[in-house]
């Protein structure tokens, strides 16, 4: 079963990948990552992330659907968050949940590398002296070519 | 008619962030052209189209994707998500 949460408020980490482990009954592996707001300049004071309300939670699980098809999967969540956020705070987190631990690692790999290139969320850094859109890396891209 | 959404830097661009537009346009690509011969700001917005994504009614397309019976077509840039 899938999870797909898209929201502005914070998330507790902890208490998420708990409850996650909790409910992946059967399962013998958990993976999670998580990505965080990187300052790379120093002077970063919010990453602005927008999104396409109508279009983010089906192509999330449009990407989570595909991974179930790939890897034999207990659980998978996603949880990627919008709006204003400060360096250092959690941006999103995926999980995964397997029998064996090589499914659930190669299932959270697919995730993100569709999410950054797949999933309509767009990054916009502010600075103290402006602000920028976060451009996409042709590396993530190709990150696709690999699956 | 059609409702047009703009996000990331091409809604910066154009200046809103959705319309709805009259348009006889065939395809993805005949209605960009229709839109950047309006007004400076779109032909801004959509100067490199290897810089813009499309989806129609929420999924994913390409620009040579026919209009007829999309009532959703949205530009953006390359996704930047994780």
């Amino acid at each position: 079963m899938s999870v797909v949460r898209v929201q502005s408020a914070p998330f507790d980490l902890g208490a998420e990948t708990g409850a996650f482990a909790a409910r992946a009954a059967g399962a013998g592996a958990v993976v999670t990552f998580t990505g965080l707001v990187r300052d790379d300049t120093g002077d970063l004071q919010a990453m602005e992330i927008e999104h396409y309300p109508g279009m983010t939670d089906r192509a999330i699980r449009a990407i989570c659907d595909e991974a179930a098809t790939r890897w034999s999967l207990a659980e998978t969540l996603v949880i990627h968050r919008h709006g204003r956020l400060a360096p250092n705070e959690l941006i999103m987190m995926v999980a995964t949940a397997a029998r064996h631990r090589a499914d659930a690692f190669a299932a959270a790999e697919y995730l993100m590398d569709y999410l950054k290139s797949r999933a309509p969320f767009w990054k916009k850094e502010i600075g103290a002296t402006g602000a920028a859109w976060v451009a996409a890396r042709p590396e993530d891209e190709d990150a696709l070519g690999r699956w | 008619m059609i409702d047009v959404l703009y996000f990331a830097w091409v809604r910066e661009r154009i200046g809103l962030p959705k319309e709805r537009v009259e348009t006889d346009a065939a395809t993805v690509a005949d209605l960009v052209a229709e839109l950047k011969s309006r007004e400076a700001r779109y032909e801004a917005a959509f100067a490199d189209p290897a810089a813009i994504r499309v989806a129609l009614d929420q999924e994913l397309a390409d620009f040579d994707a026919p209009l007829a019976g999309a009532r959703e077509v949205a530009f953006f840039p390359p996704m930047t998500g994780g």
